[in-house]
């Protein structure tokens, strides 16, 4: 598939969203400071917001993009499209009533971690439930949805606690954001080596139905490509996937892990918020390796030029 | 997730005869030009005097060898919407704008409802369906619904473009569930097949293979 | 959830729409089609299921159609080159139609009035000879000619000669009675979308299809059996196959004794008789091609020599087809088809496995084939006909093996003698006019030779004079040539002299070298309508390019003035001093008429017409009405009464008024003053309205009993001669072996009286005019070392293309944009060629870079590409740096449109067939090598960008949606 630039920054911005969500309900039970979770809300709120708003681009009539909560029966990015904005409301209000130091409620907390948790379901699901793409198709695309982005809200919550309280203080979150990225990229590689090991069900035999050893094409039938030609290939060369590929591994797993070990040890300043900055770097360049690995059946049909 | 997919009484579509398809590209711009001042269009075409221009169709024809010199076989394809009975980029759709009637089983996509988020596109493993770039909605093949239950246009015409244009009859139309109809006996009598049978999607339009016919023996 | 469905909302027939019948143009085939017009623009085009030549169906050109009318390549108004700008850079200023008139009046009635052969009029896919050709005619110039020297001539003139009748438009095999179908050499055919719809319908029925062919594309794809064959070769399988046929016994006996000149007696004496068929003199003078009919057979009844019509035929009479005898006064004879037996007795199976590299026993096999299918299903129509010499054959004999062939054996410099073979291999299994086999199309058969005498001396161009003989014609004999009295050429493309005596259709692809090398004087102006002489109808592009642009001593242009009828910016416009923009098909009247290309069927003739649908684009003039005004202008007695007045209006009155003889005009249909005649009668002023009425078409279903053996079919003869088709009623007997050629041979070989070649061209002639056919390697291959160029290169028809003029169609060129060259993976990984890679190919004459593709279609001694995909930059509108031009390629580059004369070594002449004049299109002898990692990925040559020329339409749109009409 071709990566779109709107949905990569949608999923990484808003999984980031709600990881961080998801930590600040966990340091409200601990009994933070309303006014800072508040600041961590509105973070939150930002994120998701941001993510909306790209998601957008990727729409031909963003102007209609109303009418995509039409069909939450069947539709996974209809129900997406319903549980982001409920989220975004329900983070909003926790956060308000923080702000206004107005006793809250568990029931905002619990339902605004539903949400998250069910957005990332969607937004997974969105993905995984396109059975013909076999490297989305899989529980782990849902796992990785949910790991990935928990693990960077936790990175980003120790920077920020980091930054408020000194990085000492900042210790405990530490080692959350470290189990969750050593789970992430536990996740992460598994569906690597899974993607290895696939073997296409569709072969251009299947595609054609011509039972011969070797069916080839000679031309797709327009000379100029098209939508299918540039919807569903990167057209990007093997070694800049490789590249891509090793560039995502070291910035959202190994490089953060190593800073925020660092910080565990050194409370430097500054480790934690470039450990978020790397893990936000690195997951756009996972989240393009997450399109571009997925091979569509219908390429068989775009092979050949003549 | 999916409910498995309602049996219709009716299934319109297209079974192709690759046994007499010889390439000519004539569905292709017939089904452009039919549609392209239709309801359906317009068809937009990109860089249309320019370098790799590129425009909307909802068929293509393509080409294929198989086996090796000297028994190589070249192999035309046409390709457009399978119609699926089972059609994975319906559901998906999360206005609604694609959908399968009743009535008759064509896979439609209303153009003001859709959104352009290209979902369905992805849910298709035949890459039948195309994002028209200038106005920005998904198209594909209507099965030329405009045209089937046209009254005023006379009874031999309510047939698809595609379908009339085709110099060798290579494609046939009709309702694949009524046993007695040309394309059901054409796909019983003839072996049709279906394109990526691994997905289940239970295509509508279905292909009839190549026949070679040998020499008598003397 | 409701959708709105656009259920039955069509609106292509609703209020206000109009549906108009015309006829296609947007290839040769001239379908009937049907087009909807909403608020004055194009809606839709669809075949007309009326017509009875596509019934219906249209092809991908057809159905682009309304892309044509919104070219932004359209020439709309008529341009002169700026004074002192340099042709070919493109500097016009638009002129007003009475200035370019006044221009081409001047010029033309000056010329006209002192050398009138210094006007040259050549057109390219005209459709309208008859009309042109009368233009030149009246002129008084023998240079004319339309694009059949470039395209087919081989096909026409090797089958006309032998059968009286050919493949290409003129006939074709009947597929709805025919068991095995084989076809030859053909890509996409001149008959499309007929034959499409034909071996759709055969393959169906279960008929057996073979396809011959180097390359597997469009219909040989749906062949049952591909034999690969190296090009250039197909002769030398015929042969083969004639020697099994023969061998074997499986030759239709009584068809060849009654039918065919095969048991006629050719002289074996030496002298000015050799190898002529003898004759009795009692019966009149020694008949030539055309009066053939007091010839001579053996009967091996009586053991006597018999006049071979009638008494040899008679009953108790059987005509000797083996064998010598000697005539009462001693000469020695021998049947003409004893000789063809000799002939192929050399030409086993493995000798033409050597040539053809098809396995000798797949060529016994395929004979074997053939034979069982002629005789073995044979079949018998119970339809009753009586023959030339009044014998009732009380049903007709079927023979269920058609062959198709067009170009792969044409556009050879063997193709003459190749067709030739075919034609003989179809006649001995008695395949001619029969059910199951090769069909005619009235006005076919024509004589062999056909009535159609050239002007053949010079004196016949006279100023302000008519020619008395038409500039294009069948010779019969050496005296028919267009010889000047020391033998050199008359016409200025070389045609019909002795370089290439049958060059029926002319050379226009000598043209342009040979004006710029005043060989044999220069021209003052040169005419093109329809054709794209500055690039794909043109072999040797580049250097063809530089001459249109030469200049001699005196500073003035080789052609001094070059006039180009286009209706679309090609890159011909970018040479002309006048451009003369005409309309395109849908604005227009033309005809397809009976005097010209009509479009038969196998039944009876069919006519048809084409009427404007949309009014013409700014101020495009037809052609058609250019050439009625200059010739009314000019005062052509044809088109001014007696009193020396105009006497046509204009081009539809001109179509219905003009007679050819009396009772026979342009169109058949409708005639009579009330249009109640057909075939023959009175002009009727209303016949284009009763062709508006009737689908744009007439046609004309002749009884049962004239549909077949239609060569020596008595009602059917009487029949054609009556309605003015043939100008006698006599059969036509197959020539197996051509007499007319060898009255060439003796004159070569100086033993004939009258007209006889120069030196350099003795040899030749003796050498290629062969009475019967042989196969010999094409005449590029002796000018090449085959070892370093060990492949050889072709083009295929893209189904979805025509020629160059669809690349200005959004909607088609983006099935090809560009084209690739395809290479077999073993010829390419020998030359170290990836898929995909550019690569150069190189001929001894010039090279090209272009990106190959791999396939295991092709034969691997054989590359091929698309025709007239690539483009130069800026042409047709086409925005510089567009895929036709940057990776798109012509192979023209390649090819030379002269060799070197055989054994000469300072004389050239052209590229093609020695005796037809045929372009030898596809024998250049290429090879490849990969491109420089360094080198620019781009085509080469590359073009200078054209620039636009007033009046186009313009650069297109970026995107483009076309909505015909206002959107409801
Ligand atoms: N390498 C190679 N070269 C070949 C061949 C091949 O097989 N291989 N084939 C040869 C053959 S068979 C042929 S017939 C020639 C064909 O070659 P051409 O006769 O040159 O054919 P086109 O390129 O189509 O060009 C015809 C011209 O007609 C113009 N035209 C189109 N419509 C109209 C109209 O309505 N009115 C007027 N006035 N002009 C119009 C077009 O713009 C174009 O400039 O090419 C020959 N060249
Ligand atoms: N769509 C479309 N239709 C057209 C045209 C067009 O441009 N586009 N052009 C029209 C014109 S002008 C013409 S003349 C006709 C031509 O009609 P065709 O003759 O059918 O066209 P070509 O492409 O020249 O096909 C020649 C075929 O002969 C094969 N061939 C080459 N050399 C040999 C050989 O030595 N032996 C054998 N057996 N095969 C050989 C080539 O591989 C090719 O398949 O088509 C007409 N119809
Ligand atoms: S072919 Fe593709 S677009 Fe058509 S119904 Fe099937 S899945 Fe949907
Ligand atoms: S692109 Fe349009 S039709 Fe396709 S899923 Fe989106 S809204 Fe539905
Ligand atoms: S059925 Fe209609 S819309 Fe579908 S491919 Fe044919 S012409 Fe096009
Ligand atoms: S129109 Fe018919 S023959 Fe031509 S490509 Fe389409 S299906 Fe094949
Ligand atoms: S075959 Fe030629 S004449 Fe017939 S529809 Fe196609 S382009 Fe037109
Ligand atoms: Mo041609």
């Amino acid at each position: 598939m071709r990566p779109a630039f709107s949905v990569i920054l949608f999923t990484v911005l808003a999984g980031m969203g709600q990881g961080l969500f998801l930590m600040l309900v966990r340091a409200d039970a601990l009994g933070a400071d309303p006014h800072e979770l508040a600041v961590g809300g509105f973070a939150s709120v930002a994120l998701l917001g941001a993510g909306l708003a790209c998601s957008f681009f990727h729409l031909g009539h963003p102007m209609r993009a109303w009418r995509a909560i039409a069909m939450w029966r069947t539709s996974w990015l209809s129900r997406e499209v319903i549980v982001l904005p409920l989220t975004i409301a329900v983070v909003a209000l926790w956060s308000l009533e923080h702000l206004l130091g107005k006793p809250h409620t568990a029931a905002l907390a619990a339902a605004g971690v539903v949400l998250c948790l069910a957005l990332w379901w969607c937004t997974g699901m969105i993905y995984a439930c396109l059975r013909f793409l076999r490297e989305w198709a899989h529980p782990l695309t849902l796992l990785n949805f949910a790991l990935l982005g928990w693990m960077s809200g936790a990175t980003l919550f120790a920077a920020y606690w980091s930054v408020l309280h000194g990085a000492a203080a900042a210790r405990l979150w530490v080692v959350a954001a470290m189990v969750l990225t050593c789970a992430g990229a536990a996740a992460r590689l598994a569906s690597l080596a899974r993607n290895r090991a696939l073997r296409p069900k569709s072969t251009p035999q299947s595609a054609i139905g011509v039972a011969a050893a070797r069916v080839r094409q000679i031309s797709q039938g327009t000379t100029g490509g098209s939508f299918n030609t540039r919807e569903f290939f990167h057209g990007r060369s093997a070694a800049f996937v490789a590249n891509v590929k090793s560039i995502a591994l070291v910035l959202a797993f190994a490089l953060p892990l190593v800073l925020l070990a660092a910080a565990w040890v050194w409370p430097v300043p500054g480790l934690l918020p470039a450990a978020a900055a790397a893990q936000f770097v690195g997951l756009i360049a996972e989240r393009w390796l997450f399109f571009a690995q997925a091979n569509h059946p219908q390429n068989i049909y775009y092979q050949a030029v003549a | 997730m999916t409910q498995p997919a309602e049996t219709l009484a009716k299934q319109l579509a297209l079974v192709i005869d690759l046994n007499v398809c010889v390439g000519c590209h004539a569905c292709v711009t017939s089904c452009k030009q039919w549609n392209t001042s239709g309801s359906a269009g317009p068809l937009a075409d990109l860089n249309a005097y320019g370098a790799e221009p590129s425009g909307t169709f909802f068929n293509r024809v393509q080409t294929w060898e198989a086996g090796a010199y000297p028994a190589a076989e070249t192999i035309h394809f046409p390709k457009s919407c399978l119609h699926c009975e089972d059609p994975p980029c319906v559901p998906v759709c999360p206005t609604g704008a694609s959908y399968k009637r009743k009535e008759d089983g064509i896979v439609l996509v209303d153009y003001d409802r859709c959104i352009g988020c290209k979902y369905c596109a992805w849910a298709c493993p035949y890459g039948a369906r195309e994002l028209d770039e200038a106005r920005q909605v998904m198209t594909k093949c209507t099965l030329c619904v405009d045209r089937i239950y046209d009254e005023k246009l006379a009874p031999e015409d309510r047939k698809p473009a595609c379908v009339k244009a085709c110099p060798t009859n290579a494609r046939l139309f009709g309702d694949v569930k009524d046993p007695e109809s040309e394309v059901s006996k054409a796909i019983r009598e003839r072996g049709g097949y279906a394109l990526m049978p691994e997905w289940e999607t239970r295509p509508a339009n279905q292909y009839l293979p190549r026949l070679v016919r040998q020499a008598q023996e003397f | 959830m409701n959708h709105a469905d656009p259920v039955g909302i069509t609106q292509a027939l609703d209020a206000g729409n109009t549906v108009k019948t015309t006829t296609c143009y947007m290839c040769a085939c001239r379908c009937g089609i049907k087009v909807h017009v909403r608020d004055g623009e194009v809606r839709y085009i669809e075949g007309n299921p009326e017509h009875p030549l596509n019934r219906g169906v249209i092809c991908a050109k057809g159905s682009a159609g309304i892309m044509k009318q919104v070219s932004p390549a359209r020439l709309t108004r008529p341009l002169l080159r700026k004074p002192g700008s340099e042709r070919g850079a493109g500097a016009f200023e638009a002129i007003s139609w009475d200035k370019a008139y006044e221009i081409l009046a001047e010029r033309l009635g000056r010329i006209r009035a002192t050398d009138p052969k210094r006007f040259a009029l050549f057109t390219g896919r005209d459709q309208m000879q008859a009309l042109t050709g009368l233009f030149a005619r009246q002129f008084g110039t023998p240079n004319y000619a339309a694009h059949g020297g470039f395209c087919s001539v081989n096909m026409a003139a090797g089958m006309i000669y032998s059968i009286g009748g050919s493949f290409w438009e003129f006939g074709g095999p009947d597929l709805d009675r025919a068991k095995l179908f084989v076809m030859i050499g053909t890509a996409e055919d001149h008959h499309s979308n007929p034959l499409k719809i034909a071996i759709s319908k055969f393959k169906r029925g279960g008929g057996r299809f073979i396809s011959i062919n180097p390359v597997r594309t469009g219909y040989s794809a749906i062949a049952d059996e591909w034999i690969p064959i190296r090009p250039g070769t197909d002769g030398a399988l015929f042969m083969a196959l004639l020697h099994v046929l023969i061998a074997t016994d499986r030759i239709d006996h009584a068809f060849l004794k009654r039918y065919t000149n095969a048991p006629q007696l050719v002289v074996e004496d030496d002298g000015e008789r050799l190898g002529l068929f003898a004759f009795d003199p009692a019966a009149g003078p020694p008949g030539d091609g055309r009066n053939p009919h007091n010839k001579l057979v053996w009967d091996k009844v009586g053991g006597r020599v018999l006049a071979a019509y009638p008494a040899g035929i008679a009953d108790g009479c059987d005509p000797a087809l083996e064998g010598r005898y000697a005539l009462a006064d001693g000469t020695r004879v021998v049947p003409a088809f004893q000789l063809l037996r000799e002939r192929v007795a050399p030409c086993t199976p493995a000798w033409a496995e050597g040539i053809t590299g098809i396995p000798a026993a797949r060529i016994e096999a395929l004979a074997r084939e053939i034979g069982t299918a002629a005789f073995e299903q044979a079949f018998e129509l119970p339809i009753p006909w009586t023959d030339a010499w009044g014998r009732e054959h009380p049903t007709t004999v079927g023979r269920p093996v058609a062959f198709h062939a067009m170009r792969g054996l044409a556009a050879h410099s063997n193709g003459f003698q190749t067709v030739r073979a075919l034609a003989v291999l179809m006649s001995v299994l008695g395949t001619i006019d029969a059910p199951g086999g090769f069909r005619h199309k009235a006005p076919y058969p024509r004589h062999i030779v056909p009535n159609y005498r050239a002007f053949n001396a010079p004196e016949m161009i006279k100023p302000n004079t008519p020619l008395n003989a038409a500039p294009l014609g069948f010779p019969a004999s050496p005296e028919e040539l267009a010889i000047n009295p020391d033998g050199s050429p008359i016409r200025i493309d070389h045609a019909y002299s002795w370089e290439h005596p049958l060059s029926a259709h002319g050379m226009m692809h000598n043209v342009i070298t040979n004006a710029v090398k005043g060989d044999p004087y220069r021209l003052d102006t040169l005419m093109i309508f329809m054709a794209n002489m500055a690039w794909n109808s043109t072999m040797n592009t580049m250097a063809v390019r530089e001459m249109l642009n030469r200049k001699d001593a005196d500073g003035e242009y080789a052609i001094p003035f070059l006039v180009v009828c286009d209706a679309f910016q090609s890159e011909m416009v970018a040479f002309a001093d006048l451009v003369l923009p005409d309309t395109t098909y849908l604005e227009r009247h033309d005809v397809m008429s009976m005097l010209d290309r009509p479009i038969s069927e196998f039944d009876g003739p069919v006519d048809s017409v084409r009427v404007p649908v949309v009014p013409p684009a700014g101020e495009c003039r037809p052609f058609q009405e250019v050439l009625v005004e200059l010739a009314s202008r000019l005062k052509f007695p044809a088109f001014t009464t007696a009193e020396g007045g105009r006497k046509f209006r204009d081009y539809p009155d001109f179509v219905v008024n003009f007679e050819a003889q009396p009772g026979v005009g342009f169109l058949m249909g409708w005639r009579g003053e009330d249009g109640a005649t057909h075939l023959r009668g009175a002009p009727n002023p209303k016949q284009w309205e009763m062709y508006e009425k009737n689908n744009c078409v007439f046609q004309y279903h002749m009884p049962e009993n004239m549909h077949f053996m239609r060569n020596w079919n008595r009602a059917y003869l009487d029949f054609a001669k009556e309605k003015g088709w043939r100008q006698k009623n006599d059969p036509v007997q197959l020539a197996l072996y051509s007499d007319t050629l060898q009255s060439f041979r003796l004159a070569a070989q100086g033993k004939s009286q009258g007209r006889q070649p120069p030196v350099h061209l003795r040899e030749r002639i003796a050498a290629y005019f062969d009475p019967l056919p042989f196969w010999y390697a094409p005449l590029e291959y002796a000018a090449t070392d085959t070892a370093a160029y060990p492949l050889n290169a072709v083009t295929q028809r893209p189904m979805a293309m025509y020629h160059a003029w669809d690349s200005q169609n959004a909607w088609l060129r983006q099935i090809h944009s560009h084209n690739t060259l395809q290479v077999n993976p073993v010829t390419a990984k020998a030359a170290g060629v990836a898929d995909g890679a550019w690569c150069w190919v190189e001929s001894q004459w010039g090279r090209v870079r272009c990106i190959a593709r791999h396939s295991e279609a092709v034969e691997p001694g054989t590359v091929w590409t698309w025709n007239a995909i690539g483009k130069a930059s800026g042409a047709w509108q086409l925005e510089p740096g567009a895929d036709e031009s940057r990776k798109g390629f012509l192979l023209n580059h390649l090819i030379s449109e002269e060799l070197p004369l055989a054994g000469e070594t300072s004389r050239r002449i052209s590229n093609s067939d020695p005796v037809t004049g045929q372009a030898g299109w596809y024998d250049v002898r290429v090879r490849i090598r990969p491109a420089a990692p360094d080198e620019a990925e781009e085509s080469h040559p590359q073009i200078a960008a054209m620039p636009d020329v007033p009046g186009v339409a313009g650069r297109g749109a970026k995107v483009l949606a076309y909505f015909a009409g206002k959107r409801k």
